[in-house]
C-alpha cells in the first residue's frame, strides 16, 4: 500500500510538472556579457608555414582565447539553461556545421544538442585533422584533406570540448555538447536572447572557454521578459 | 638508521597497498578473452598492485610514482613520457575506429609487445593468463568498458601485390595526405608542425622517424602499419585516415612507408633500391648511428 502510495505521489508530481512545461511558453531571458579588467592581447598568427592560408589573410588575424566588442562586452560566450529546463528528447534535426577556412575555425565556437549532427567541413587547400579532445564523449581524431567530402559526427554526452588541429598549432575551436536547446552565443555586442521559456525557475549559465562559467537562478512568470547580466573578471595573462 | 626507516616505510606503503585494493577497485569485477583464455580481473588485481602500479598509478590513472616529480626526483620524473592513464580509457594501439574501445586482443599485444620508444616493457616473461587477467583488470578502471562495447575491428584485405608502381602511388599519396607535415619529406619525423605537436595530455610528442630504425609503437608487420594510420592513434596527434584513405590505395601506401625505413631490410626497400631513382633516394639517407637511435646524424 505504501509503495503505490508513492508511486501514486510521485506520478503526480511528474504530471504537474509536465503541465507547468506544457503552459504557456512566451517568457524569455536576456542580457548581456561584460567584462571588467584588463583582457589578455591576443596575438597576431604566424601562418608562414601554410601558404596557402596566408595568403587568404592580407592583415594577420589574431588568436580567439578573449574577443570583445565596445563597451567592454565579450563576444563568445555560451548562455543557456543549465537547470531548470527538461533535457531535449530528441536532437535537433538539423545539422551544425564547422568549417576549416584559412586555417581556423567558423565558427570558433560551435554549440550543439547532445545527439544533434556535426557536418566538419574543409574548405582549404590543405589537410587539417579534427582532434576533439573530449574527456567525457570519446576522444577521435580524423584527417581531412582538401578535397575530401564533409563528414558527420555526433556526442551523446554534454561536455565543452576542445579541439585543435595538430598540423596547425593555432587552431582552436571548443564543441559546446548541451542538454538543452535553450541556448544562444554572445555577438560583438555581447546581448544573448534565449526565448521561448514556460513560467518557471531556471538557472543560467554563462560560459566562456578563458574566464570559465557563471550561474545565476531566474524565474519567470507568466510572459515576461527577465533580464540576467554576467561580467567576467578579465585577467591580462 | 635513515634506510631501516625507509625499508620500514616501503613495508608498511606496500601492505596499505595490498589491504586498501579490495575497496577501491572491487566496485566491477570484469572478463578478458583473448582466444580459448578467460582473464579475471580478481586476479589480475593482484598482478597490478605488484608489476604496474609503479608507474601506472594506484588508481590507474597514469600517475604512478615513477612519473610524477617526488622528493627523490624533485626536477624530473623518471619517465619522459606519461603511462596510459586507464580511467581515461583511450588507446593508441588498436584494430578498431578511432573513438572506440580497443578489442581485448589489441590491449594483450600490447603487453606482449611493450611499446617502443617509451618505458612500457614487452610482459612476455608473464603467463598468456597472467597477461589475460590483467587486461581483465585494466578494464575495471574505467566506466567505458561497461557502459561501451568495443567496436568492429576495421577490415584489413590481402595485401596488394608490391610492384614499383604500388610504391610511387604510396609517395604520391603521401604527398597528397600530407603526411610529410608532421612525419618529414624523407620520413624523419621533422615536418613542419612536428615540433609543435603535444598529445592529449598536453605532453609534448614526436611524430614517428621512420629511418631511425626503431620499431613502430603498435606492431611491425604490414598489417600492423595499415592498421596504425588506419585507426590513428588516439590521444596523440596522429588522426585516423580511415575515412579518406581506399584499402588498395592503402596499401601503396605501406609499400612506400616501408622504403622510408632505410635501416631496415624489407622487400619493399629491395625493390625500390633497384631501381635508379629508389637507389639514389636510399644512398642519400644512409645514416650513421647505432640501432637504438643515439647518435644518429642525419
Amino acid at each position: 500500500m505504501r509503495t503505490k502510495l508513492g508511486y501514486a505521489a510521485g506520478m503526480a508530481v511528474l504530471a504537474a510538472s509536465t503541465i507547468a512545461f506544457g503552459g504557456p511558453s512566451g517568457g524569455s531571458i536576456s542580457g548581456k556579457v561584460t567584462y571588467e579588467g584588463t583582457p589578455a592581447r591576443q596575438k597576431p598568427i604566424d601562418m608562414s608555414k601554410e601558404p596557402s592560408c596566408a595568403q587568404q589573410h592580407p592583415t594577420p588575424i589574431t588568436t580567439e582565447t578573449v574577443v570583445v566588442g565596445p563597451g567592454n562586452t565579450l563576444q563568445n560566450v555560451v548562455v543557456y539553461i543549465s537547470a531548470g529546463a527538461p533535457d531535449e528528447s530528441s536532437a535537433p534535426a538539423q545539422a551544425v556545421t564547422i568549417t576549416q577556412k584559412g586555417c581556423q575555425y567558423l565558427p570558433h565556437l560551435v554549440p550543439m544538442v547532445v545527439n544533434q549532427e556535426l557536418k566538419v567541413v574543409n574548405a582549404d587547400q590543405t589537410s587539417h585533422n579534427i582532434h576533439p579532445l573530449a574527456k567525457i564523449n570519446h576522444e577521435w581524431n580524423k584527417s581531412q584533406p582538401p578535397g575530401t567530402p564533409p563528414f558527420s559526427e555526433k556526442f551523446d554526452k554534454p561536455e565543452f570540448i576542445p579541439v585543435k588541429c595538430n598540423v596547425h598549432p593555432w587552431m582552436h575551436s571548443t564543441f559546446a555538447v548541451l542538454k538543452t536547446s535553450h541556448y544562444a552565443v554572445t555577438a560583438e555586442t555581447g546581448a544573448f536572447t534565449l526565448p521561448n521559456l514556460s513560467p518557471g525557475k531556471y538557472t543560467v549559465t554563462a560560459w566562456h572557454e578563458s574566464y570559465g562559467e557563471q550561474t545565476q537562478d531566474v524565474t519567470i512568470s507568466g510572459n515576461e521578459t527577465k533580464t540576467v547580466n554576467f561580467v567576467f573578471k578579465a585577467k591580462p595573462y | 638508521m635513515r634506510t631501516i626507516n625507509m625499508k620500514l616505510i616501503r613495508l608498511f606503503l606496500a601492505i596499505l597497498a595490498v589491504s586498501a585494493v579490495p575497496t577501491l577497485a572491487s566496485a566491477q569485477q570484469m572478463e578478458s578473452h583473448i582466444g580459448k583464455v578467460t582473464g579475471h580481473s580478481e586476479s589480475g588485481k593482484q598482478l597490478f598492485y605488484r608489476y604496474c602500479w609503479g608507474c601506472h598509478g594506484f588508481r590507474g590513472d597514469g600517475n604512478g610514482e615513477n612519473w610524477l616529480p617526488t622528493a627523490s626526483f624533485a626536477y624530473e620524473p623518471y619517465l619522459n613520457i606519461q603511462p596510459r592513464n586507464f580511467i581515461a580509457g583511450t588507446f593508441k594501439c588498436r584494430s578498431t575506429p578511432t573513438g572506440t574501445l580497443p578489442t581485448d586482443q589489441d590491449l594483450y599485444n600490447s603487453l606482449v609487445r611493450g611499446l617502443n620508444n617509451s618505458n612500457m616493457p614487452s610482459w612476455i616473461t608473464l603467463t598468456a593468463q597472467n597477461r589475460a587477467d590483467l587486461i581483465a583488470f585494466i578494464k575495471t578502471f574505467s566506466a567505458r568498458w561497461k557502459n561501451d562495447k568495443p567496436a568492429d575491428p576495421i577490415q584489413v584485405p590481402p595485401e596488394s601485390k608490391l610492384t614499383i608502381e604500388s610504391i610511387k602511388q604510396g609517395q604520391e599519396l603521401f604527398q597528397k595526405l600530407e603526411c610529410w607535415k608532421c612525419h618529414g619529406q624523407e620520413g624523419y619525423g621533422d615536418g613542419p608542425s612536428a615540433s609543435t605537436l603535444t598529445d592529449s595530455n598536453d605532453q609534448p610528442i614526436r611524430p614517428y622517424n621512420f629511418a631511425s630504425g626503431s620499431r613502430f609503437k603498435c606492431g611491425v608487420t604490414n598489417q600492423d602499419l595499415y592498421k596504425i594510420f588506419m585507426t590513428g592513434l588516439d590521444g596523440t596527434p596522429m588522426p585516423s585516415f580511415a575515412d579518406v584513405i581506399k584499402p588498395d590505395d592503402a596499401w601503396d601506401l605501406v609499400h612506400f612507408l616501408r622504403t622510408l625505413q632505410v635501416t631496415q631490410k624489407s622487400p619493399e626497400l629491395t625493390l625500390w633500391g633497384s631501381t635508379k631513382e629508389g637507389a639514389a633516394q636510399i644512398a642519400s639517407r644512409k645514416i650513421s648511428g647505432t640501432p637504438t637511435g643515439s647518435g644518429i646524424k642525419q
